[in-house]
């Protein structure tokens, strides 16, 4: 079917490589821009995906205890970023950090700042503003996982663990983690995929060809082929490469979530 | 005692949690009613600016015809993915035979394949068949997604087989035992996989981006960056335009919620 065609697409992109030899992958050394979008992608997803799966793990088991109160409300708000597009929720936040937006605005009347900062140039900064965006949108997503696991554990194993005396941490790791691990292992891959393929969002907060300290590989790929003059083979070669790093840690996260 | 305070704490996590969740939405909101001049300076009340933001809006882009555009793509996506993502689900729950295991390794491995390593071949077969600029062009890609494929399976996983083996005898059609019986059973599923679609088709922005070169075709998330693209930035109407981008998947999102969480649900099994 369509599936079958877009492998079809894939193996015309070898034929297109075969052409060029490896002069493209030798390029791929070379090119600094290449480098840091991978090193910028690795922050993100050493930083961003822990922290957003570990809060939407603490929220599901707050959301599914039987005698929470408000228990819609709560479900409604922490769900609602889901409905943003990934554009308009990078363009919020880059009005929130924009020069002269309302983060440098409180700060100076705080007395916390003298100057405006210019937050989305700063190579640190810039990257905080890119993995807050994220999980704001997809921390609530998240959680919708986990609670669809979370119902699935028969509740008489938490009885039974109370009955013998074990406290609610205890309950979190000893049962809850270890019964939700095909979860856990099926979101972290969702993520790690989405982290790769950033670009949304960072081509939102950086129009144009991007800054050089959130540019990701995505986003690279999308300058080499679409814009000024298009270089479709080097392309092709960093398609291949970002297929290989994604094949490669959905491969380690599978022998992982295997073992553990 | 203790547990009175680990619920206090509990409590007012989900607040904050909560109010972090929902503070972008509102400024969002109470900037679109603002100058912006006042937004800067950190008003966060509602003002009294959204007819006029309204009117420089309208005067700065064909905000109807990008509005419709994203309706129809979004639509017509949706339809078309549902169709055929739950007939392959079908597909894969009733027949069984050896290859289907290796078709579905297929279809997962396909699941990884990130979709900046197709673009250009994508681009260029696309641009070859003269699909630039239409909507079959934007919706083709993503009519036969994995996730939804197994979505399917995977909440057909409890189909009883029975039916559709008494359905067979009875000389109903396979199509007849796809639509009258298959459907109707996954309507759970089926509503969740809409909405998903549909903030999916209503949301997408790289495949728009790349293939809608012309202006008269473009979407509402290419006219938000659009908004952007000069050196003063209007937050009152980038706001309003945001808002009004925000608002079809907002209103499916909070009044299908339930559906939403009931058919992920069944299908995390």
């Amino acid at each position: 079917m369509v599936q079958a065609l877009f492998l079809s697409f894939r193996s015309g992109l070898g034929n297109n490589l075969k052409f060029s030899g490896f002069r493209n992958y030798a390029r791929l050394f070379e090119d600094l821009t290449f480098h840091s979008s991978v090193a910028n992608v690795f922050i993100y997803l050493l930083f961003q995906v822990p922290i957003m799966l570990f809060s939407a793990l603490i929220l599901a088991s707050i959301l599914n205890q039987p005698d929470l109160k408000g228990k819609t409300v709560f479900r409604t708000l922490i769900f609602l970023p889901c409905a943003t597009a990934l554009v308009s929720s990078a363009l919020i936040f880059k009005s929130f950090f924009s020069m002269d937006g309302i983060i440098n605005f409180t700060l100076q009347n705080l007395h916390i700042i003298s100057e405006p900062k210019n937050w989305l140039l700063d190579p640190i900064w810039s990257k905080v503003i890119i993995i807050i965006i994220i999980t704001w949108r997809w921390t609530g997503y998240n959680t919708i996982f986990y609670m669809a696991g979370l119902q699935n554990i028969d509740t008489s194993v938490y009885e039974a663990a109370r009955i013998d005396g074990a406290s609610a941490s205890q309950q979190f790791f000893k049962i809850t983690l270890p019964l939700l691990r095909p979860v856990i292992l099926l979101t972290t891959i969702m993520s790690t995929n989405g982290t790769l393929q950033l670009f949304d969002e960072v081509r939102t907060i950086s129009p144009g060809t991007g800054f050089k300290s959130t540019i990701t590989i995505s986003q690279h790929i999308y300058n080499v082929s679409f814009t000024n003059v298009p270089q479709l083979g080097y392309a092709a070669a960093l398609s291949y490469t970002i297929l290989i790093m994604v094949a490669f840690l959905s491969f380690i996260q599978m022998k992982v979530g295997d073992k553990v | 005692m203790k547990i009175r305070v680990s619920r206090v704490f509990m409590y007012a996590f989900l607040v904050v949690v909560c109010f972090l969740a929902a503070f972008p939405y509102f400024w969002m909101v109470s900037a679109a009613t603002n100058k912006s001049v006042e937004i800067i300076k950190g008003r966060l009340l509602f003002g009294t600016y959204l007819i006029e933001n309204i009117k420089t809006l309208v005067a700065t882009v064909t905000l109807g015809q990008i509005f419709w555009n994203s309706l129809r793509n979004a639509i017509a996506g949706t339809l078309a993915s549902l169709i055929i993502c739950s007939m392959a689900g079908y597909g894969f729950q009733i027949y069984r035979d050896k290859y289907k295991d290796r078709l579905i390794g297929i279809l997962l491995l396909s699941m990884m394949v990130p979709f900046a390593s197709i673009m250009v071949p994508l681009f260029r077969m696309f641009s070859q068949a003269k699909l630039i600029n239409s909507t079959m062009g934007i919706i083709l890609p993503s009519l036969s997604t994995a996730f939804l494929i197994f979505f399917f399976r995977q909440s057909s996983a409890s189909f009883p087989m029975e039916i559709v083996q008494a359905a067979r005898v009875d000389g109903v059609g396979e199509f007849g035992i796809y639509l009258r019986i298959y459907l109707p059973v996954m309507a759970p599923t089926l509503a969740a996989a809409a909405i998903v679609t549909f903030m999916n088709q209503w949301n997408q922005y790289l495949w728009p981006l790349i293939i809608l070169q012309k202006q008269e075709s473009r979407t509402m998330p290419l006219m938000l960056t659009g908004l952007t693209a000069g050196y003063v930035t209007d937050y009152g109407i980038l706001m309003l335009a945001v808002t009004i981008c925000t608002l079809p998947t907002l209103f499916i999102f909070v009044t299908q919620q339930r559906r939403f969480v009931a058919g992920i649900l069944g299908s995390v099994k």
